[in-house]
Parts: structure tokens; sequence; C-alpha cells
């Protein structure tokens, strides 16, 4: 079977020990988790998590299936499935080597909105927010420059339709 | 009241009248409200046994089985218990002291990240920062335990905690269980059920596969099995949950299964696997596992379905739910072309052995069978003991075999023969080890001892640990690497009685015969080492990586100077 790359979120109480929990689970069950971010939600005592996952349907369902029986977790969203929009923050560190270079950097930035958000004397720091794309695409044209060190939060993501899914999920189930 | 003794009340609250545990340091509080509780506390010797006896406590009875551990060394002693009690779906409730909380993560004396190293062998675990969460936690533990796909849950209790004073009335405390991410599915879905019908309905060649979720269910599954006249295969864990004897039963599946249950997988057009999980002991090579049938699958746990083997109608839910539904729609299958090629392997390949050598592990067991009338209690070690008993002493009422099957685990047996004990008052137990198996928790004849309980041990002793000495002849050349022991082993008989208990060592059949329904008339509790054939090997016998269809028949193959037995 085909491995896919899938977008999974997670919603969780915040209990110590729920991230132990889950990164756990992926470790013990050989899932390959390419990105994981986690921050409180909307609704006070509940955190939503985002995975990037790769694996073959199989896999994913699996993935799913034990989040699920998860006590702590209270929803799994595979957005793969529908309508979401994604975005990750990345700051890169890239070397500069003159005026001309200061210049092209700073066209480049402008080009992909990127900010910048540190003036060094032989380094520029951008913060860059996008999808995966658009991430790796700055990447490469930084690469003719020098990178000299980056941090991503991993992807984050949100259904398109207009209702709160962490708020579904604090209603009690049926 | 102090935290323990809420930990206490709550305890009672829930029906426990027995804990099995040992105590220490952290734990001391909780062991003073032990002193006048009206739980009673059987002490083992080791906490591994303690989780065991819990463990066996629960597939004895149904009830949850409860262990208490200090913290540290006690606590990751119970890791074993837990991991076993977690892959065989186990009931049990483990409760263990921590340091105090002010020490927790400096490295404190006997200070162990117990909430961390429990949570991949538990289905939940808590660690308990206040003395008011307690009787919620405890009332949800004992809910999640027993609940949607039983299993371990661990609450760990720093010791200031367990001395805290709890504010306000327990008994006006509300202790109703609140867990939105929890909610087990029991009943099956109605548009799944009626396509699992219709599938059963067409079928020429069905067969019922029952695991372990049966033992809950043994009264459903006779009703389905009987009404549908369909073939009834049962898993080591589902031994019990469809009366052996019956004639529609083909025995185990799987890796030391029957010739008749493997070939039946093989040529079978659907399978109706009712709470098991398709473990690979069972399937052999997963591209080789029934070739030819659809499956419908009914388990508790949606994570199940379609784990290993596609299940083509997945029906979630209890199968106390599930299986009269299926039955009330069905009629009698007429399937006699089926049943009499099934009837014709059962008849070729019935249960045998070779006895013209010195005393054989099966005869022993048959003993026992033939001298408790099958009306016991089994519990087994792991090892060639342990599938000769499956295959030989099958027993015919739910939760009467007690047996490690997902993690095989030696030293399971002696203290799962206490917890069963403790569970079945009046009942007798008979727990079938191996000359290795027992020596892993051996103290445990203390426990055994002091309580009197009704237990016969009976010590396959082939001088070697003998499933591995089976793979190292068939597949490492008989390279016999680390597995001898009767030059060391201890005199079982004289250990026994160093307990206190009766104790034989048999080396003969005669002398067996006249000794196995003497001892058990007696009623034990009582050892009996049986020196038995060191090279005897446990056929047939699928090869690790091969198809149930590629056995390994060895002496089941019919042959002349061959004593078949029936079973
Ligand atoms: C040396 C050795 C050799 C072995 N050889 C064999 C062999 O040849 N054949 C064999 O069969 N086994 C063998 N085993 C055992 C094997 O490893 C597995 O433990 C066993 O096959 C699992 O049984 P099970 O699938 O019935 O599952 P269990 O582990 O008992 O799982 C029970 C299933 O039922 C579900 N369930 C629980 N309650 C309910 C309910 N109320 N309603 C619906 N579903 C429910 C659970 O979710 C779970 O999926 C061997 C073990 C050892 C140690
Ligand atoms: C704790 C543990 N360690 C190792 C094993 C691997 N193992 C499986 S069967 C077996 C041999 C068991 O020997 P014995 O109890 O004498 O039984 P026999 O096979 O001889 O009947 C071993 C070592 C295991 N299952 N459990």
């Amino acid at each position: 079977m085909t491995s896919q790359r899938r977008v999974i979120s997670v919603t969780v109480r915040d209990e110590p020990g729920v991230l132990v929990r889950i990164a756990g689970l992926f470790a013990r069950r050989g899932f390959n988790i390419a990105s994981l971010s986690v921050a409180e939600s909307e609704v006070p005592g509940l955190s939503r998590t985002t995975f990037v996952v790769d694996g073959d349907p199989r896999t994913i369902e699996q993935v799913q299936k034990q989040l699920q029986k998860l006590i702590d977790v209270l929803k799994v969203v595979d957005h793969t499935e529908t309508s979401f929009v994604d975005r990750e923050l990345m700051l890169i560190k890239v070397a500069v080597r003159g005026p001309d270079e200061r210049v092209e950097l700073r066209q480049i930035a402008q080009d992909f909105r990127a900010r910048i958000v540190d003036v060094g004397r032989h380094a520029l720091v951008f913060e860059v927010t996008g999808d995966e794309g658009k991430m790796n695409a700055f990447i490469d044209q930084m690469q003719a420059f020098g990178i000299v060190e980056l941090i991503r939060t991993g992807r984050v993501a949100l259904p398109r339709s207009g209702q709160s899914h962490t708020a579904l999920d604090a209603a009690p189930a049926a | 009241m102090t935290g323990a003794e809420v930990l206490i009340r709550a305890l009672e609250r829930q029906g426990v009248e027995v804990a099995f545990g040992h105590p220490g340091g952290a734990i001391m509080p909780v062991y003073d409200a032990i002193y006048d509780g009206d739980v009673r506390h059987v002490l083992v010797r080791h906490e591994q046994a303690g989780a065991h006896a819990a463990d066996a406590y629960y597939r004895a009875s149904g009830k949850p089985g409860v262990v208490i551990a200090t913290s540290g060394p006690g606590a990751t002693n119970l890791v074993t218990g837990l991991a076993t009690a977690m892959m065989d779906s186990s009931a049990v409730v483990a409760i263990t002291g921590n340091v105090p909380q002010q020490l927790i993560g400096t490295d404190a004396f006997q200070e162990a990240d117990v909430y961390g190293i429990t949570n991949p062998v538990t289905k939940h675990n808590y660690l308990v920062k206040n003395v008011q969460d307690l009787p919620r936690v405890v009332a949800e533990a004992f809910h999640i335990a027993t609940t949607g796909r039983p299993g371990p849950v661990l609450i760990d209790i720093p010791k200031d905690v367990q001395q805290a004073e709890f504010e306000g009335d327990l008994d006006d405390y509300d202790v109703t269980v609140d867990l939105p991410g929890y909610n087990p599915n029991v009943v099956g879905h109605a548009g799944q059920i009626r396509k699992a019908v219709e599938a059963i309905r067409n079928a020429e060649r069905p067969i019922l596969m029952v695991g372990g979720g049966g033992q809950a269910a043994a009264e459903q599954v006779a009703a389905f099995a009987e009404r549908v006249n369909i073939p009834v295969i049962t898993t080591l864990m589902g031994i019990g949950a469809y009366p052996a004897g019956r004639s529609q039963a083909l025995g185990m599946p799987g890796m030391h299964g029957t010739v008749t249950a493997n070939r039946a997988i093989t040529n079978c057009d659907l399978i109706v696997g009712a709470g098991l999980r398709f473990d690979d002991r069972v399937t052999g090579k997963i591209s080789r596992f029934a070739p030819n049938a659809k499956v419908v699958h009914i388990d508790i746990d949606p994570a199940e379905i379609s784990k290993l083997v596609e299940a083509h109608i997945p029906v979630v839910g209890d199968l106390r739910d599930v299986l009269p539904k299926l039955e009330a729609e069905l009629e009698p299958l007429a399937i006699d072309a089926w049943w009499e090629q099934l009837q014709e392997w059962k008849a070729k390949y019935p249960e045998r052995y070779k006895t013209d050598k010195p005393l054989v592990s099966q005869e022993v067991i048959e003993l026992l069978r033939e001298a408790t009338g099958g009306d016991c209690l089994v519990t087994t070690e792991v090892g060639q003991h342990q599938m000769f008993a499956a295959r030989l002493f099958p027993t015919s009422k739910p939760r009467t075999w007690v047996s490690s099957g997902g993690l095989g685990t030696m030293g399971f047996g002696l203290p799962a023969a206490i917890g069963a004990a403790f569970a079945r008052p009046g009942e007798t137990v008979v727990c079938i080890a191996g000359d290795g198996s027992i020596q892993m928790n051996i103290q445990e004849l203390a426990t055994i001892a002091k309580h009197r309980l009704p237990i016969i041990i009976a010590i396959t002793n082939n001088g070697v640990l003998g499933m591995v000495r089976q793979w190292q002849e068939l597949f490492h050349a008989q390279r016999y690497s680390e597995i001898y022991l009767a030059d060391s082993n201890p005199d079982f008989a004289k250990l026994a009685e160093a307990y206190g208990i009766e104790g034989h060592n048999v080396f003969d059949r005669e002398t067996a015969r006249a000794l196995v329904p003497e001892v058990l008339e007696r009623g034990g509790p009582a050892l009996i080492n049986f020196v038995v054939y060191e090279s005897e090997k446990v056929y047939p016998m699928v090869p690790s990586g091969a198809g149930v269809d590629e056995m390994m028949i060895g002496d089941q193959e019919p042959d002349e100077d061959v004593e078949g037995v029936s079973a």
C-alpha cells in the first residue's frame, strides 16, 4: 500500500502526561510522526494537537483508532479527508556576506511575505508562515546563501467549516 | 479521614473483597488503613505474583483484581504483571505508593517514575496529587478497568496524599464517572448486524472463532453456535468459552492448534470472529490465512478491526449484545458436506502421542483431567506443558482456563492459581507447570501454604526449557544452548515439604496413575513433580512465519503403534 502524508488533529484533556501518552503510543506502535504541535484550545481544559504522520491507509486508520482509545483523547479528526487550512511557522537564520546579498535576501523575503525579525552583522533571521510547500520553497532559496540554523513549529490545522471542533467535543457524547 | 482511609473505603465501595499485595515504606499509611478495614489482604512474596494473582482473580471471577505495592522496586516488580494483564485484556486495579510529592523528581529513596514506566502497559494510569481527587480516581479506575475492553489501571499515590486529611464527608462525595473521551461501544450497529446475518446465511463452509472476549459471553456463544449449527474453534484465550467436549468443537487454531481447526481455517468460506484479535500465533503467515474466507469480526475494541486480518463485515460491540441479535435472525445452517469433511479430519487426527518411552507430559495431563473429571480450574505456566494442557485438558466452562497467552509470561501460573483460588473458594485449582517456569515465582508456595489453598501443582519436569529445546531441535540444528535444568533443579518434593506443602516426586507411569487420583481426593495444597521424557515435542506445529496450512504434523500423523486418544 502506498504511503501518504496525513494531517490529523486531536483534542485532548489537559492532563499532566497526556503528551507522553500520545508520543509513547506513536513510538511503541512504530508510527512515523513528521511533526507534532500542541497548545491550549479556546475551551478551557482542552488542548489541540496537530500531527503530520506518514503511513499507508491501514496504518493511518490504526493511528486514529489507537489515539481514540486513550482516555484523555476526546476527538480525532483526519483533516486530509476534508477541506482545511494549515500553517506552520519557521524561524530561519541565514548568513549574509555583504550588502548585495542583504538586498537580494530582502527581495526574496518580500516575495515570500517573510518578515525579518532580527538583523545582525553576519546574519538575518526570517519569520515565515505558511503551508509546507512554502516552507520548503523558502528553505530552497536560502540554501544558496547558507542556512545557519532553522526551527519549525510543525503544522497546525483547522477545518474550513464554521464550527469549532473543540466546542463540539466538550459536549457530552450521545 | 486520611487519604489512605479514603482509599480503603473507596475500594470497599467498589465491592473489593480481597487485595493481593506487599507493603513497604511509601505505602505504609495504606497498610495501616488495611489493618482495620474490610478489604481482606493477601500477602504475596513478590509483587509480580501479586499482579498475576489479581489478574487471575479477574479471569476466574469476572470481578476486578486488586494489587497493592510500595514505590520504586515494589512498583517496578508489578510491570511484568501489568503487561501480562494488558495483553490478555484483564481487569486489574494496581495501587502503588510513591515518595511524598515534594521529593518527586529528586531521585529520592525508592523513587521511580511509575506513572511513566507503567503508561505503556496499562489501559490508563493516574498519579494522584490531591487527596480530594481520590474517590473520583478510584471510581474511574474501576470503571475503565472493567468496561469496554478490560485492562489494567494503575493508581500511583504519593505518601503525603495518603496521609493528607480528606475534607468533607465521603458518603456525600459525588463520584459520578464523567469521562467524555471514553465511551465504549457495546451495542452492535444494526446495519452491520444485518450484513453479518446475510453472510452467515449464505455461507457453505463457515466457522466461528471464539477468543478471550468469549469468556464474558459463554452463554451467548453457546446459544449462537448451537442455533446456527456452526463449527467452533477456540483460541488459547477462548478455552472454556465454548465447551471443549461438544461435537461442534474443533479445538484450538494456530501454531499448536489441531489439524482440524487449521484445515477448517484454510478451507472455510466464512469466519465469524468473536472476541479475538487474530494474534500471529493464531494466523500464522497472514497472506495464507483463510484465503477463501469472508470475515465477520465482532469485537468491542474498534482498533482490533482490520488491524491484522481484514474484516469484510466489522461489528463493533459486546458479544453479549451482538450474538443474540445474530442468533435471532438465523436458522440452523444446512452444511452437511462441510460437517462431513470436518468430522473426517477430526476422526483421522485425534489427539495422540506415543507412550513407547518413559512417562510423557501428555499422559500426566490426561491423568489430571481424568481425576478431576475436568471439573476444576486450570492455570498454566508457559511452554510445552501449556500447549499440551490446552490440547488435552481444555476446560468446558467459562473463566476456568487461566493462562498467559499474549505475553507468554513464565512465572504466571503459580500465582495465578492463588488468584483463582481466592476468586472461587471451594473449587480445586490445578496448576500445570514446567520445571523452568515454576521457578520464576516459586516463592509463592509460602502464600499457598499459609492459606492452605486447594491447589494441586503438577510439574511436568522434563529437565529442560522444553519449548526452547523444541525450537533448537527443529530449527537450530540441535544446538541445545542454555536449556538444561536437570542437573541443578531442586528436589521439588522436598522443596514443597519445606514450605509445609505435601510433595511427591514421580518417575514412572504406574506411580503416576495411582497417585494422581489420591492427591486430588485429598484436595491440596500439594505439589507433584513428574519426571518426564526430555525430548517430547508439541505437534502439530506451524513453524513461525509459515501458513497454518503448513503444519508439521509429527506424531499426530496416524500410524499403527500410536495410542489414540480423542479429547
Ligand atoms: C507458547 C505459546 C504458544 C501459543 N500458541 C497458540 C496457538 O497455537 N493458538 C492460539 O490460539 N493461541 C496461542 N497462543 C496465545 C496467543 O499468543 C494469543 O494470546 C491468543 O491467541 C490471543 O487470543 P485471542 O485472540 O482470543 O485474544 P485475547 O487476547 O483474549 O483478546 C480478546 C479480544 O476480545 C475482545 N473482547 C473482549 N471482551 C469482549 C466482549 N465482551 N465483546 C466483544 N469483544 C470483546 C478484545 O477487544 C480483544 O480483541 C500461544 C501463546 C504462547 C505463550
Ligand atoms: C519470563 C519468560 N522468559 C522467557 C520466556 C521464553 N520461553 C518460552 S517457553 C520457555 C521454556 C519453558 O520451560 P518450562 O517451564 O520448563 O516448560 P516446558 O516448555 O519444558 O514445558 C521459555 C524460556 C518466557 N516465555 N517467559
